[in-house]
């Protein structure tokens, strides 16, 4: 079964925002709702490296385990979306994601006042049916029921932005780390992409890697 | 802290986008597992597991794919797909629209496109918004009593024309000046330059003037074209490249994924620039040079590559000409004086020219940075002499990869409003005018008498960088009867143009100004600031609102479908100027082999196919003439057709072709001419895309002789020697005149190869003897018609070092040049002081979300919440010195008392004594917004102060280029 994540290239990352916007276009969300941000370290001196953020879609999700309603649910293919009419706009799923991925309509104001939390669903909607107007108006388009992937990794500019089943993103990625002969260092790479069917193979891997 | 990404300003904009819904009554939540379940089930039938897989072997590199069937109904209907081109910059990133009922839903990327991948920068991936334009010009609109107000299309054509009509009555033509555009189509653009001819005057220009004009110039006059010679994807074959005055992770960001992917692959990656760009971040090498000194950088590397013996001796032997004159030059450039002068140490440039001599082929990117200054003819033919003295060019992974700016800018210089020029470089010739007169069906004595006189039909009009003192200059000191008292801005900012304190004492001064845009523009507010009346503002479409086609920067041309109908009360270019004709009187012969259909409120609008059948009909000089509309779109449909790295379709309809056939595509389109690929490249047959360098400028120069080498040709070619351009004297004479049909015959006596109007000349030429139309010469290092033959450095107007102006002044000031008289030395020498009291020197540049003078993108939410605020860059030691922090506002004072309020970005990115600012802002004056200036509801979302209020006077010697890359500033805390 697949499990889907993001991976983003810091090699390839160019900060041009091409998801952020690829994003606010395919979702609709208002100003001040990121779903999705570029993050850079260094910015401006040598050594500077920019990463695309969004919900990581965690294997072992910490909002999900601090949600009071447990408005959050798990796909098959390891999609963490959220029921947005059990969310009761407490913020906890905030303090505990360590992506800062959950965003709140109303900004930073008192509990409850926040409204909705409203995150990345790895365009994926949400619990109404799929493609209806209804998933649409409170989540977003559903591209992963019509084929696709999200749309932010389907238009990276520099392709640094992978989105889909782990093993076949981390191919992808472990192929240009081959050619580039560094990069290979992402952090938490054995848990997130490694296959699950070799266990043991993606924490060698980290190893051998870390050992270069 | 502030950072290049604003902190979003929550809630401030509660008109964008759509409010996720929070309806307490959908709170009816059913059974969530069961519908997860669904979902589960339903991906295991899609394939969506296992179609991740398979797209990745087929796209080596590109990772993402859309996966495989899918079960979401999608054959709605009243839901089409349209396939169009980003309008944001020169890549030529296609997108496919999804239209529902005849609104723009959707946006998916083209995977299948071998320019982009299906990839978009924050522009391209946000283009859908131009379907909402909630900021757009609605209606046409008046000032009145300083105050914009609605009027209808008729009063407004009207009133304009009339008073267009009554200036010109009064005071000649060439009191108008026209402003056209590079985001217009080839179509529009070519029919601007007509419109305007027909009007009477060469007053006209566009956005190429500012952005890449000493490029043309100096490399058309080096090698025969002025283009960039290879293409983003050629760059995969590179084994270096050097990026000087280019910041593409920015200004052209798909283009890094053809260069990335080279770099993975080992090719080396050098930054040349005085800012550490997000380009330079992705660098295997940096180096911060002075703005403003490329040539003894780069003289400084071919210091070193001579005296290592690392030039192509053969290559230059046979195909390069004036070099020895060059080389004495370049030899004076010693590893201390470049030091002096450019700030870089001999380690570093010879380690750039070794990694560049070394890794071949090699090739250099160039774009503002080396072409906005007063030298930037020179600094351009200086990275050309590079590029042949490593024997770099006509080759594929070298090359002059000249990033151009806007979308369509290389098209709009091919064949659109130039004062210098008709379509396709012919100049302004007696010979000029009766070719086009002939290709537009009108009698060439009309059009004569359309202008004030035969010379002024023959003089080069008032370029847009100078217009201001078209209207500010005293009347005995312009080349032409009146100054100019109206101005048309059809597609362009103000503030992308220098001297902006004396460009709204113009504003002022005019007795009428129109702005015809999609977007109001800053010309809008700062007319309204400065004037009651005399101002109209025309609603323009944007690109995705109708059909034509687009001049990538490869040179491959792309169509556009039309996505939506016109927003609002907006109009296409070509159907206003066809307005405007109708208007004037000549509308017959605007469109004599043009049909004219109406759009659906009953409008005349030219056919756009018929436009491009004209050009092509006409632009035999740089191969326009293949591309017919049936070509062009049948590439655009047959995309997945074309290899990636070659751009060459293999099978299928196309079969041959390169993507978007590259100009030159010679001959007729029967003649099926595939486009060339790299320019100048010998190794392949002239109807496979390959070439050599053009004879433009005789055969002989001072008893040597320009043509190439024997043996120098490209391949197959019947004439493996140098041979001259092909005319009906040469064809008789090689006993090739036989080879015409009597047709041709009869249209080619008495013409060569640009003015034969059958295209026999060229398919004799091409298809039969494997030679170039153009002739076989050598490239010239020595260009001996320009100012300074050899490019030699000369210190900006406003130097940080008089020491310096001392030793590298400004030439002479010119009494008339461009119908204008220009300042050089007796400026650098008044206020070669000056940096005594503005210290910093000051440059410009662009950011990934905004585009050009930014109106278009700072009116799109999507983009606006990016970046909203002007901001300058400033070292740490410069803020603490001036005492203002991270974040703050502050000023930044210019010698010519411009003070534009900002805040303070305090970053390491640029050196201690350089700024950086971005050159997209607009709509704050001084310190104060202008919003009340503004049509009302069309304020673009961010406004900010325009660097261009403070830039200083300066201009290239040879295009009128303005300087706006190097001048002088000081900043202080507000």
């Amino acid at each position: 079964m697949a499990r889907m994540k993001f991976l983003c290239d810091a090699e390839r990352c160019i900060e041009c925002n091409g998801c952020v916007t690829a994003c606010k276009n395919e979702n609709e969300t208002p100003w001040g709702v990121n779903r999705r941000r570029v993050v850079t370290i260094n910015d401006g001196v040598p050594g500077e490296r920019s990463v695309s953020v969004a919900c990581m879609h965690c294997s072992d999700a910490p909002c999900m385990a601090v949600c009071p309603t447990d408005c959050f649910y798990k796909t098959e293919e390891g999609v963490v979306l959220h029921d947005k009419d059990m969310c009761i706009g407490c913020g906890y799923c905030f303090f505990a994601c360590p992506f800062g991925a959950p965003q709140f309509p109303n900004g930073p104001s008192a509990f409850a006042a926040r409204g909705k939390m409203d995150k990345c669903t790895f365009c994926a909607g949400g619990p109404e049916e799929n493609g209806s107007k209804a998933e649409f108006e409170k989540y977003g388009r559903n591209r992963l029921a019509e084929g696709k992937l999200p749309l932010c990794a389907e238009m990276c500019s520099t392709k640094a932005l992978l989105a889909g089943d782990a093993p076949v993103i981390s191919d992808i990625y472990r192929d240009r780390v081959m050619h580039r002969g560094k990069g290979g260092e992402a952090w938490g790479w054995a848990t997130a992409y490694g296959r699950p069917e070799n266990a043991n193979e993606g924490a060698k891997e980290q190893k051998r890697e870390g050992a270069k | 802290m502030l950072t290049r990404k604003a902190t979003a300003h929550q809630g401030t904009l509660p008109e964008a986008g759509v409010i996720l819904a929070t309806n307490p009554a959908s709170t009816a939540t059913g059974n969530i597992l069961a519908k997860t379940m669904d979902r589960r089930t339903f991906l295991k039938r899609s394939g969506l597991v296992a179609g991740g897989g398979a797209l990745a072997t087929q796209l080596p590199y590109n990772m993402i794919g859309s996966a495989e069937a899918a079960d979401v109904a999608k054959d709605k209907t009243g839901v089409e797909t349209k396939r169009t081109v980003c309008t944001h910059c020169s890549v030529g990133c296609a997108v496919d629209a999804v239209v529902e009922n005849g609104v723009w839903t959707r946006q998916e990327p083209v995977f299948d496109s071998p320019l982009n991948l299906g990839a978009h920068c924050a522009k391209g991936a946000s283009v859908r918004e131009h379907g909402h334009g909630e900021h757009r010009l609605k209606y046409p609109m008046k000032l009145v009593n300083g105050k914009y107000q609605k009027i209808s299309w008729e009063q407004a054509l009207n009133e304009v024309s009339e008073k267009l009509l009554a200036i010109r009555k009064e005071s000649g033509p060439d009191a108008t000046y026209w402003v056209g555009s590079s985001k217009q189509s080839n179509e529009q653009a070519y029919l601007f330059r007509k419109f305007v001819s027909f009007f009477g005057t060469n007053n006209m220009d566009h956005q190429a003037r500012i952005c890449h004009s000493t490029t043309v110039a100096g490399v058309a006059n080096t090698w025969g074209y002025g283009a960039m010679t290879n293409s983003y994807n050629d760059m995969q074959f590179s084994k270096a490249a050097l990026y000087i005055g280019s910041n593409a992770a920015e200004a052209h960001p798909v283009s890094m994924l053809h260069m990335l992917h080279a770099k993975e692959n080992g090719c080396k990656m050098i930054v040349v620039d005085p800012r550490f760009t997000r380009t330079a971040a992705k660098a295997d090498v940096f180096t911060r040079i002075r703005s403003g000194t490329d040539i003894p950088f780069i003289w400084g590397m071919l210091y070193h590559i001579f005296n290592n013996g690392w030039e192509d001796k053969e290559y230059i032997a046979a195909r390069v000409f004036g070099l020895d004159k060059v080389k004495e030059e370049i030899m004076t450039w010693t590893p201390d004086r470049v030091q002096d002068v450019t700030g870089i140490p001999e380690a570093e440039v010879l380690r750039i020219a070794e990694m560049l001599a070394k890794n071949k082929p090699s090739t250099v990117v160039w774009c503002m940075g080396q072409t906005q200054h007063t030298i930037g003819n020179a600094n351009v033919r200086a990275m050309c002499i590079l590029q042949l003295v490593l024997g770099n060019v006509g080759v594929s992974g070298g090359g002059t990869n000249i990033f151009r700016g806007h979308d369509n800018v290389q098209g709009a210089t091919d064949v659109g409003p130039n004062p210098d020029s008709l379509p396709g470089y012919y100049g302004l010739a007696a010979g000029s005018w009766k070719h086009w007169c002939a290709v537009w069906g009108v009698d060439y004595e009309w059009v004569k008498g359309q202008f004030a006189s035969q010379a002024m039909m023959e003089k080069s009009g008032i370029t847009v960088s100078r217009w201001i003192d078209g209207v500010l200059e005293a009347n005995e000191n312009i080349d032409q009867d009146s100054n100019l008292r109206a101005v048309v801005y059809w597609g362009m900012a103000p503030n992308s143009q220098t001297r902006g304190l004396e460009m709204v004492e113009a504003m002022k001064k005019l007795d009428l100004l129109v702005v015809v845009d999609p977007y109001p523009s800053a010309t809008a507010s700062m007319s309204a600031m400065m004037r009651k009346d005399g101002v109209y503002l025309l609603p323009a479409c944007t690109q995705f609102e109708t059909v034509g086609s687009a001049t990538a920067s490869n040179r491959s041309i792309q169509w556009r479908e039309k996505v939506i109908e016109p927003l609002f009360e907006s109009k296409p270019d070509h159907t206003l100027m066809y307005a405007f004709a109708k208007k004037f009187g000549f509308e017959k012969e605007l469109c004599k082999n043009i049909k004219i259909d109406k759009d659906k409120q009953g409008w005349d609008e030219p056919n756009v196919e018929d436009i491009l059948r004209e050009i092509n009909r006409g632009t035999w000089t740089i191969g326009y003439t293949g591309q017919s509309p049936e070509r062009l779109k049948l590439h655009m449909k047959h995309m997945q057709t074309f290899d990636i790295k070659t751009l060459r379709a293999n099978g299928g309809p196309c079969d041959g072709e390169y993507f978007g056939l590259p100009w030159p595509c010679y001959g007729t389109p029967e003649l099926k001419h595939p486009g060339t690929p790299n320019l100048y490249d010998t190794s392949k047959h002239v109807m496979d895309g390959g070439g050599n360098f053009r004879a433009n400028f005789g055969v002989e120069r001072d008893g040597v002789s320009l043509l190439a080498a024997d043996g120098s040709a490209s391949k197959g070619a019947a004439l493996q020697i140098g041979y001259p351009e092909f005319d009906h004297v040469l064809l008789k004479k090689l006993g090739w005149w036989d080879d015409l049909t009597e047709t041709e015959k009869q249209a080619a006596e008495g013409k060569n190869w640009k003015t034969d109007l059958s295209g026999g000349i060229q398919r004799v030429v091409l298809k039969i003897y494997g030679c170039h139309p153009f002739g076989n010469a050598k490239a010239r290092a020595l260009v001996w018609n320009f100012p300074d033959p050899v490019p030699l450095h000369r210190e900006p107007m406003y130097s940080p070092r008089p020491d310096l102006v001392e030793k590298y002044p400004q030439p002479a000031d010119k009494k008339v040049f461009w119908r204008l008289p220009t300042m050089y030395k007796s400026l650098q020498d008044k206020v070669k002081n000056i940096s005594k009291d503005y210290p910093l020197i000051m440059t410009s540049g662009r950011l990934v979300e905004y585009e050009g003078g930014g109106d278009e993108t700072r009116s799109n939410p999507w983009l606006a919440e990016l970046q909203q605020d002007m901001f300058v860059e400033v070292n740490p030691r410069d803020a603490n010195d001036a005492g203002f922090r991270n974040g703050e506002y502050m000023w930044v004072e210019t010698p010519t008392k411009g003070r534009m309020k900002m805040r303070a970005q305090v970053t390491e990115r640029v050196a201690p004594g350089t700024v950086f600012l971005p050159f997209h802002f607009a709509g704050w004056w001084q310190g104060k917004d202008m919003l009340e200036y503004y049509p009302e509801g069309a304020a673009p979302i961010v406004r900010g102060e325009s660097v261009n209020q403070g830039t200083t006077y300066g201009y290239d010697s040879v295009t009128m280029m303005q300087e706006s890359k190097t001048t002088l500033c000081r900043v202080t805390k507000a």
